[in-house]
């Protein structure tokens, strides 16, 4: 049984390893602090926040170490962004591969996901860094964040298969993603304490938790930074609706892998 | 040979659509919605093949031979599944590489090395079975100096040496090889030519796409020729290359006799014949003086590709032509040493001394010639043997 799963996926296993080496060696090809970038981008990012969000307007003075806070929010957000906005115009970027050689297709895009895997774990070391000079203190909660990170990678994968599956066709899609994306960062709480949106409206707060990305964030912020965070458990207690983030992630995931699949034997003469 | 089919072709079609407004942005969607959702009624099919049937057999080197634009490549493709059929079926009895083009694959930011195991592994190999295959690639492409170089600091004939190299690696049950292999420098050449005799030396399954002749009659078992999408013939490779000169022969002569512009002075050429006749080809043509005297007069032969086989003229054989009556009319003949192919026969006048041309005719002939010889070379007739049947035996 394993033997007849390793004999089927091999030949995209090996390519997968290639691919994803080959665009760890080529990533920062010519930069001068090359693979230090995948740190320095979103630590960048972070600092602009808080200088802007935390110094001046004073945001989640409630909140017990709100920078750590913030930078895991920053680092998950990032990951997103980088596996989507790449994997829009992943299968359009091989398109020479495509035509010349019939190998699985979805390898491609999982492959962009991968590489942003890793640059995600060692963005969490520095994270986990920022914990320790905090001083937080980490609790059983911990063991929850695999299975977190395990979602959010199922997540955007999804969307890169529906994403660059779409692109092959309609070559708008990465203006108007780029557009989602802006408007998505403020949609979802990583620069404001979700609290704060609770003083205006609670409905509105409880319907920004529906996104699945604020649930990721939120749910990894209740794991590793501090328990007094909104999270969909507490925020939804006692009702189904907090499944509602985890059905759009299965249900986007679904139906972008029958997209893509369908879409695949036609990627090498639409390109 | 093993009757055993490796490759079946079974009734397939493919059509491209062709939409004559190509629907490619959300903006269509508005502009012209009607036929986004409808399903884009101006788009025209392009039939690039229909209903193309064959087996390959085990171990057979099997040809695909046609005019530019006849499907071939889009039939290789629908072997190597890169594209899907419209109709009909393919199966394919094993694991099937296919070479559309050389080094595939390849970045020119990533060293020799990295290249060989990137494009190794896209041929389906491992680390570790590159690894024990790594120094016989690097040997055979003669590139040891150079692995740990850019690939972008190789020159055009490196990189096509280490692609090969790499190429003639895969283990295949069946192996597709589009004519592009075949570019390159002489060396290169006999290099994939060596490699063409080994595969057939060693059965190897493979289907092979060509526009020369020479090679399908060489290499092929069997081949089939496809024209304007269609089948014309399967079969045996002497018949397929026959038939496929008499599908190039109306295409290329319409195109004879043009640009030759008649000359206002010297002398000009008319009347121009030529025949075949006891293995013999009797030619002549008249020239008629436009003013000048002396003049030398002579052809060239060429073969498709445009390069000159052999020609001569009239100072070469020691023969003076005066138009002092203005016009003459020679008579050329040359022995038929042409093999399978198509042959154009340029003729020409120019002054005495071969300074200044009065007039020359390209392409005065077009010769198709599919020869009873079958050889895949043009047959001298003057070469002599003699058979001695006592050296051989020891006294």
């Amino acid at each position: 049984m394993m033997d007849q799963l390793k004999q089927r996926y091999r030949y995209s296993f090996i390519i997968l390893k290639q691919l994803v080496v080959t665009d760890f060696k080529l990533r920062y090809k010519g930069s001068v602090l090359g693979y230090l970038w995948t740190l320095l981008r979103p630590l960048a990012l972070f600092a602009v926040l808080y200088v802007v969000f935390v110094n001046f307007l004073r945001f989640g003075d409630a909140i017990p170490h709100y920078p750590v806070y913030l930078l895991l929010g920053v680092v998950l957000w990032s990951y997103f962004v980088e596996v989507t906005v790449n994997g829009v115009t992943s299968i359009v970027g091989k398109g020479d591969l495509m035509r010349k050689l019939a190998f699985p297709r979805y390898v491609v895009v999982v492959a962009g996901s991968v590489s942003a895997l890793i640059n995600l774990v060692i963005n969490l070391l520095v994270v986990m860094l920022f914990i320790v000079f905090n001083g937080v203190d980490l609790t059983w909660n911990i063991v929850w964040l695999p299975l977190i990170i395990l979602e959010l990678f199922i997540f955007a994968l999804g969307m890169s298969f529906l994403l660059s599956a779409l692109y092959v066709r309609f070559r708008d899609i990465n203006y108007v993603w780029e557009v989602l994306i802006q408007a998505g960062f403020y949609l979802t709480p990583i620069l404001y304490p979700l609290s704060l949106v609770e003083q205006f409206s609670e409905f509105a707060s409880k319907f920004l938790l529906i996104n699945p990305m604020a649930q990721i964030i939120q749910d990894a912020r209740y794991a590793l930074v501090t328990v007094q965070t909104d999270t969909v458990h507490t925020v939804f207690a006692g009702s189904l609706y907090w499944l509602i983030p985890f059905t759009i992630v299965a249900v986007v995931t679904v139906a972008s892998a029958i997209y893509f699949r369908h879409k695949s034997p036609l990627f090498a003469e639409e390109i | 040979m093993s009757e055993r089919i490796a490759i079946s072709v079974n009734n397939v079609s493919k059509n491209f659509k062709l939409p004559h407004q190509k629907v490619s942005s959300i903006k269509d969607i508005f502009i012209r919605p009607l036929q986004v959702f409808r399903g884009n009624k101006t788009v025209e099919a392009q039939h690039a093949l229909r209903n193309i049937s064959f087996d390959v057999r085990e171990g057979e080197f099997f040809g695909i031979v046609g005019r530019n634009g006849s499907g071939k490549s889009t039939l290789l493709k629908i072997l190597a599944e890169i594209y899907q059929p419209t109709r009909g079926e393919v199966s394919v009895r094993g694991r099937l590489v296919p070479f559309i083009e050389l080094g595939v694959g390849f970045n020119p930011e990533l060293t020799g090395r990295e290249n060989v195991y990137l494009s190794g592994a896209l041929n389906g190999f491992s680390e570790k079975e590159i690894d024990a295959m790594y120094d016989d690639i690097v040997e055979f492409a003669e590139l040891e100096a150079f692995m740990d170089q850019k690939l972008r600091n190789y020159s055009s004939g490196m990189q096509v040496r280490l692609a090969f190299s790499v190429a003639t690696r895969s283990e295949a049950d069946v192996l597709l090889i589009d004519e592009v292999l075949a570019v390159g420098d002489a060396d290169f050449q006999r290099k994939c030519f060596d490699y063409f005799k080994k595969l057939k030396k060693d059965k190897q399954t493979v289907v092979f796409v060509t526009h020369d002749m020479t090679a399908v009659r060489e290499y092929c078992d069997r081949a089939i020729l496809m024209n304007d999408s269609r089948t014309v013939f399967v079969g045996d490779p002497d018949k397929v290359a026959d038939e496929y000169l008499k599908i190039l022969l109306p295409k290329n002569s319409s195109s004879s006799n043009k640009a030759n512009t008649i000359p206002k002075e010297g002398a000009k050429i008319t009347n121009q014949n030529l025949v075949l006749k006891n293995n013999k080809y009797h030619m002549d043509f008249t020239i008629e003086s436009l003013g000048a005297k002396n003049v030398i007069a002579g052809f060239k032969v060429s073969d498709a590709a445009g390069r000159a086989l052999f020609g001569t003229n009239s100072r070469i054989m020691q023969k003076s032509i005066d138009l002092k009556g203005g016009k003459v009319k020679l008579a050329w003949s040359f022995d038929d040493i042409l093999h399978d192919g198509l042959y154009d026969i340029d003729i020409v006048v120019s002054n005495d001394t071969l300074t200044q041309v009065f007039h020359k005719i390209e392409r005065a002939f077009t010769v198709r010639k599919a020869s009873r010889q079958r050889t895949p070379y043009p047959v001298y007739p003057g070469i002599t043997v003699e058979i001695d049947a006592r050296s051989g035996i020891d006294v």
